[in-house]
């Protein structure tokens, strides 16, 4: 288990370098993001108060969104490249490549979070309030995000069709973190009413299933990336 | 090579499926009394639970297969388990629209934001993603570990699925069967649901075995394919 940290700690310094060196990743999905809150604002009229009422659902739909950017760009890199034929070849083990792969994905989501959460303050009019169920709301869905993420994003790596299979795979998946994360959001926010934590465990569940399954199924799919 | 998908086994479940049906509408249809809460409408139900039925049995035999492809790389095991998800996918679909069409009658919409439509909704669009991703593999061993990968990935949707009634505020009805509730139905309704669900049962495996032998004997012709492009390279060579 340490050994796998290990890996997946180097995994996850690689994958932030290549990041932080080549600004591709969030300097497409951070303006992208942008222009889909403002597109919302257009689509909803912010007088009617539909734009305020429907925040929590557009603020977890876009992360959905800059989540299937961010995967196809994290696989993408490692097809190119041919690194998955590196990684095989390497010794890490498969469940620490795959951790990796998640802890470098949550930290992108995560960033993206952050803005898409100052975006909505400033362009949608909201007040953050319960924000330590936010908060804690925000960094479980985005681990069940990037753990799915990196567990489906290898499965089309590689296709012809890997721009449109990704979003058909992941996104029926992560529904449920966007009913769960949606619904703690309302309830955060005081729109609606019942027990915020329920929904923040069961975003936990999810992303621990979802991380157990990576770290067993991961070998097999590196074998055959 | 035997190039028939039927045997004596598929002939005599084709019959027993066919009397089946024929039973069924009988009963569904001239046995069953209206329900005294649902009326007319609880007839749709004979298609509709049996065909769920028969699809979650058929993922979760999608995600057996699957696994057991991953441990022993068995041809056998991926050829049967794109057809276990084939099947379910049909099923499913037929549960969608049979559902639908009692929710027109029972809520007066085809469709409503209720957490088991939708996620059987999505459960349908996932598997239907499996077969898309299987039809975008070319070659065939990544094919059968990314699909076994999925199927079993997949299969932890199906109980979120089944529990999400208990989880999330629901218009549909309580489980008929298997619920916590004790089952309510009428004795003939009863009946014609378990003479339903086993007609069903039987026509999902009369189909899979088809579906499978199809699947086998394209496997073959695909290997043959191989050998002979092979044995021509060769013999270029050689006459070379």
């Amino acid at each position: 288990m340490i050994a796998a940290l290990t890996d997946a700690r180097l995994i996850a310094a690689k994958d932030l370098r290549i990041e932080a060196r080549s600004r591709i990743g969030l300097t497409h999905v951070l303006p992208f993001v942008g222009a889909v809150l403002l597109l919302f604002g257009f689509a909803l009229d912010s007088d009617s108060g539909a734009l305020q009422r429907a925040t929590s659902g557009l603020f977890w739909v876009t992360v959905l969104f800059a989540a299937v950017l961010l995967v196809q760009r994290s696989f993408a890199l490692e097809q190119a490249d041919g690194v998955f034929d590196a990684l095989r070849l390497s010794g890490l083990r498969p469940a620490g490549i795959y951790l990796g792969k998640v802890v470098a994905l949550t930290l992108q989501l995560l960033v993206v979070d952050v803005v898409l959460g100052l975006g909505v303050i400033v362009f949608y009019g909201v007040s953050p309030t319960g924000i330590a169920l936010l908060s804690v709301v925000c960094v479980v869905a985005t681990i069940g995000i990037a753990a799915a993420g990196a567990l489906y994003g290898p499965l089309t790596s590689g296709l012809r069709a890997r721009d449109t299979a990704l979003p058909l795979l992941l996104l029926p998946v992560l529904a449920p973190v966007l009913l769960g994360a949606t619904r703690a959001f309302e309830i955060a926010l005081g729109r609606a009413v019942g027990g915020g934590w329920a929904w923040a465990a069961m975003l936990g569940i999810f992303a621990f299933v979802e991380l157990a399954l990576g770290s067993v199924l991961w070998g097999p799919l590196l074998e055959e990336s | 090579m035997n190039q028939s998908t039927g045997s004596l086994g598929t002939r005599i479940l084709g019959a027993v499926a066919a009397v089946g049906c024929v039973a069924v509408v009988i009963f569904a249809f001239g046995v069953s009394p209206a329900d005294a809460e649902l009326g007319e409408s609880i007839r749709i139900m004979y298609v509709h639970v049996p065909t769920v039925t028969a699809a979650y049995m058929l993922l979760i035999a999608n995600a057996l297969f699957s696994g057991y492809y991953l441990w022993k790389r068995s041809d056998f095991a991926d050829v049967a388990a794109h057809t276990t998800a084939e099947i379910g996918v049909l099923m499913l679909g037929l549960t969608l629209v049979t559902g639908s069409l009692w929710g027109r009658i029972t809520w007066g919409t085809f469709w409503e934001w209720d957490a088991r439509l939708t996620t059987t909704a999505l459960l349908f669009l996932l598997y239907v993603g499996y077969l898309a991703l299987r039809a975008a593999t070319d070659d065939p061993r990544a094919r059968a570990t990314r699909a076994a990968v999925l199927g079993i990935a997949s299969a932890f949707l199906i109980p979120i699925v089944h529990k999400s009634v208990d989880w999330w505020a629901s218009l549909h009805q309580e489980k008929t069967l298997f619920g916590t509730a004790d089952p309510s139905i009428d004795g003939s309704q009863l009946f014609t649901l378990m003479l339903s669900m086993a007609v069903f049962g039987v026509l999902a495996v009369w189909l899979s075995m088809h579906r499978f032998r199809v699947g086998w004997l394209s496997l073959q012709v695909d290997r043959m394919r191989v050998e002979k492009a092979i044995e021509e390279r060769r013999s270029e060579g050689v006459a070379a």
